[in-house]
């Protein structure tokens, strides 16, 4: 019975410590690593926790097979892990930094994006006359009607047949002004008039044909590209062409998706949004591109996440009970060691310490294998899909932040605690005459 | 079989260490057969008997490009069509824009195009007279509590009404079931209004059609008439392509993620990791065991028997573990679904995933039982005895 107790609240203690941990900053988890050390150092029982673990780590290489099984299996977590929130994390860093917060994006109201937003001649007449608008230096205002539209295109490495979907973007020469991150990095500009498209850098690797000098086909018509442009940022996964002569294609008129804004200063925000909230004439929603953005990003790095932390979290058990086994296994090989530092002397907590430092040692290990080989075969590693609020397929690169290897790092320590904590505690326990005895 | 016991003795001799072993392989396992699930839901989208007889035509431009509504006559007239509908995106959030529905504006005869939906007789009548009347999909209907007989708001992201208002109200008339539950997952979600109410409320649709679905009446055949609907339109300036339901599925699907690929580098971790955690059991099992495989070997089992119980238990072992997490994956993967608030729709472990677990569980133990079972093999009875 009172085995049950303790055993009880030992498991409370661990939920309660694991709840804290995973909100622990580094400069926390710091000073916890400078704190054991000074224990360690200076007092009788650290000292003792020490000796004992230098002894286990310098058996290590007698036990090499059943201690590589900590260290994959929790690089394998780690890896997993981080490799899949990295593709979250690259999917809305993609999305993110195509917005900022001195540009703005007006569309219809109710309009969930660009594409399914429609604004008339008139309206956008008006809008790009509202105060807030910077102005370029022959005092025209800096703000880009623009069409938004799908088109299908074949897809590398598939069959003729194997059309995907990219996003057309048709627009006029402010465009360019109001996203100066967008750079020709081959060919030229389109010519307004012409049939004639200027393509993103990912979206040039995702479709066939989009090479300057190809023409390819929309519907029925045969249009050139002419350039390829870099924007490191959602723009690279569109087409670029001319806005009365996509609006021609796709039966628009005079109609455009949105109005895309450079704001005198990020200041001007409000003061824009006012304005034109109160035009009667007006039914518009108006954001910053950061905030649209970031909306657009939201519900699919979330399915991502969750998608992560699930698939880490089964990995996680399974490298737990992995970690358990061979830890028991190592205690039971050391248990006439362990027995004898006892009965000369040695304390239970020195025990205990001694075999939760090896194991967490090893789980570290773990981890930075882990998150060494996520961020070398990962990082970067471009990936694509059809993101929510366009209607292409939107290439990213997953990025492996510090951030999320510091996250690796701490799943993988968690991981080595639970999975040392209990033998550790059976080591601590074990009756010493029955253990001398043993073997 | 007559070893059985001997086996499952010496599976169980440390109690501690193979139960916890086993809780790393019904982990692998687990994951294996919700990953699976996910593989297998992308992989059989659209893949249905009806789905087979049922063509697709959108804009050849793209698909948010409508079409002309004179078409359907058209359409009709093509010889091996069956019947033809239509239908339009609504693009329908209720309460909040994030609480997508999967609404379309359909044509009157829709759900005649798909048999596999089932609408009670009435309902369907309720539906055919109301000029603002919806079905909705059983889980659909479940998630935000609507019943017959409900007056529901529903906020078009695309489409605002003449006046610019963009909440549009329907009375939901019946409730659709899907007859097939494994494909139940999008047609219980649904939302559908009438086509006609949507064109004439809205100025922004004037008469078009999102697009067509044109049921075939010989499969085989569906080729030659998917070419011959797209040949109507042909250098006009709204060309059409025409794809099978399958085919289309399968397209948006490859272009949604690679998922074969994620699930496909996950779960070769996850084996590697536990080919290596189940063989170091299987090694300090053996290695403890020693001196009792020969005597084993003494009273007269030959060097291959004793091979082949420890091939025996290792495979055991992984059966043991794998099915129980296969099964465990079988019962949470609905409840995943369910709680997912209609995000996620996971069809069960299927019998393919059963069969692939079983295979893979059966070579892994063979893998993790071969170095051991071999040392046991070789082993010399009188240095095993001797403790050398």
């Amino acid at each position: 019975m009172k085995r049950f107790f303790i055993n009880l609240g030992l498991l409370i203690a661990l939920a309660v410590a694991l709840a804290i941990w995973v909100r622990l900053q580094w400069p926390v988890v710091l000073a916890l690593v400078v704190l054991g050390a000074l224990w360690m150092a200076f007092t009788r029982h650290g000292r003792q926790a020490a000796s004992v673990t230098g002894v286990g780590i310098s058996t290590l290489r007698q036990r090499l097979g059943s201690s590589a099984v900590i260290v994959i299996g929790i690089a394998g977590v780690v890896g997993v892990l981080v490799a899949l929130l990295a593709m979250g994390e690259g999917y809305s860093e993609t999305l993110r930094k195509t917005g900022n917060v001195d540009t703005a994006i007006v569309m219809r109201g109710a309009s969930a994006s660009e594409v399914m937003s429609v604004l008339d001649h008139d309206s956008i007449v008006q809008i790009v006359q509202t105060p807030g608008i910077a102005r370029d230096a022959k005092g025209q205002p800096l703000a880009s009607p623009e069409l938004v539209v799908a088109a299908n295109l074949p897809m590398k490495g598939g069959s003729a047949d194997d059309e995907g979907s990219v996003q057309l973007r048709g627009v006029g020469d402010e465009a360019w002004a109001v996203r100066p991150q967008v750079k020709i990095i081959e060919g030229r500009r389109f010519n307004p008039g012409m049939r004639e498209l200027d393509v993103g850098k990912g979206a040039a690797q995702q479709f066939a044909g989009l090479v300057p000098g190809h023409q390819v086909r929309l519907g029925s018509q045969l249009w050139t590209v002419v350039g390829v442009f870099a924007s490191g940022d959602a723009m690279d996964s569109e087409v670029w062409g001319d806005a009365n002569v996509v609006s021609d294609t796709y039966r628009r008129g005079s109609s455009r998706a949105s109005v895309v804004a450079k704001l005198a200063n990020p200041q001007a925000f409000d003061a824009f949004k006012a304005a034109l909230a109160a035009n009667p004439q007006l039914k518009v929603d108006t954001d910053t591109t950061l905030a649209y953005y970031a909306k657009q990003s939201e519900g699919m790095s979330t399915v991502i996440r969750i998608m992560g932390i699930t698939v880490g979290l089964i990995m996680a058990i399974g490298a737990m009970f992995g970690a358990l086994n061979t830890m028991f296994a190592a205690v039971a090989t050391r248990a006439r060691e362990i027995a004898t530092l006892r009965a000369i002397g040695f304390r239970g907590l020195p025990v205990v310490v001694a075999v939760m430092l090896e194991t967490m040692l090893l789980a570290l290990l773990g981890g930075v294998i882990g998150g060494a080989l996520a961020w070398l075969v990962f990082n970067g590693y471009g990936a694509s899909t059809l993101a929510a609020g366009t209607v292409g397929k939107l290439s990213f690169e997953l990025a492996v932040t510090p951030a999320l290897l510091w996250t690796g790092l701490k799943w993988a320590l968690a991981i080595g605690f639970v999975g040392g904590l209990f033998p550790a505690v059976r080591a601590a326990r074990l009756p010493v005459t029955t253990a001398l005895r043993e073997l | 079989m007559k070893y059985f016991h001997l086996i499952w003795a010496a599976l169980f001799r440390r109690k501690t260490r193979t139960i916890l072993t086993l809780v790393s392989i019904v982990a692998a396992f687990l994951l294996f057969g919700m990953l699976d699930a996910v593989r297998t839901s992308f992989d059989q989208a659209g893949q249905s008997a009806n789905g087979a007889e049922r063509l697709q035509t959108g804009s050849r431009l793209s698909f948010i490009q409508t079409l002309p509504q004179a078409l359907e006559t058209q359409i009709a007239k093509v010889p091996g069509v069956k019947m033809v509908t239509y239908a339009n995106w609504f693009g329908g959030a209720y309460q909040d824009p994030h609480n997508q529905v999967f609404s379309f504006a359909v044509a009157p005869n829709y759900l005649d195009a798909y048999p596999e939906i089932e609408v009670d007789p009435a309902q369907r009548k309720a539906f055919d007279d109301t000029r603002t009347g919806a079905l909705v999909g059983e889980t659909l209907a479940q998630r935000f509590h609507w019943k017959v007989g409900d007056k529901i708001p529903l906020q078009s992201t695309i489409f605002p009404d003449k006046s610019g208002n963009k909440t549009w109200t329907f009375d939901i008339v019946g409730i659709m079931h899907a007859k097939d539950k494994k494909s139940a997952g999008f047609y219980d979600q649904m939302f559908l209004l009438h086509w006609k109410y949507f064109d004439e409320t809205t100025p922004y649709n004037r008469g078009t059609v999102g697009w067509y679905v044109t049921r075939v009446a010989d499969v085989n055949q569906a080729d030659r008439v998917a070419r011959a609907i797209d040949a109507l339109s042909a250098n006009s300036d709204h060309e059409t392509r025409t794809q099978t339901e399958q085919a289309a599925t399968a397209n948006w699907m490859k272009q949604l993620a690679d998922i074969g690929l994620i699930v496909g580098s996950i779960m070769g971790a996850v084996f590697f990791t536990l080919l290596l955690l189940s063989g170091n059991t299987m090694m300090q099992a053996v290695r403890e065991r020693t001196s009792e495989l020969a005597v084993l070997k003494t009273i007269g089992f030959s060097s291959r028997s004793v091979l082949a119980m420890v091939l025996a238990e290792s495979v055991l072992l992984l059966l043991i573990g794998g099915v129980l997490g296969l099964g465990l994956a079988a019962v949470l993967i609905p409840g995943v679904s369910a709680h997912s608030g209609g995000m996620l729709n996971l069809p069960t472990v299927g019998a393919g995933s059963w069969v692939l677990g079983l295979v893979l569980m059966v070579l892994i133990g063979l893998l993790v039982g071969a170095l051991p079972a071999v040392r046991a093999m070789r082993l010399n009875i009188v240095d095993a005895l001797a403790g050398r």
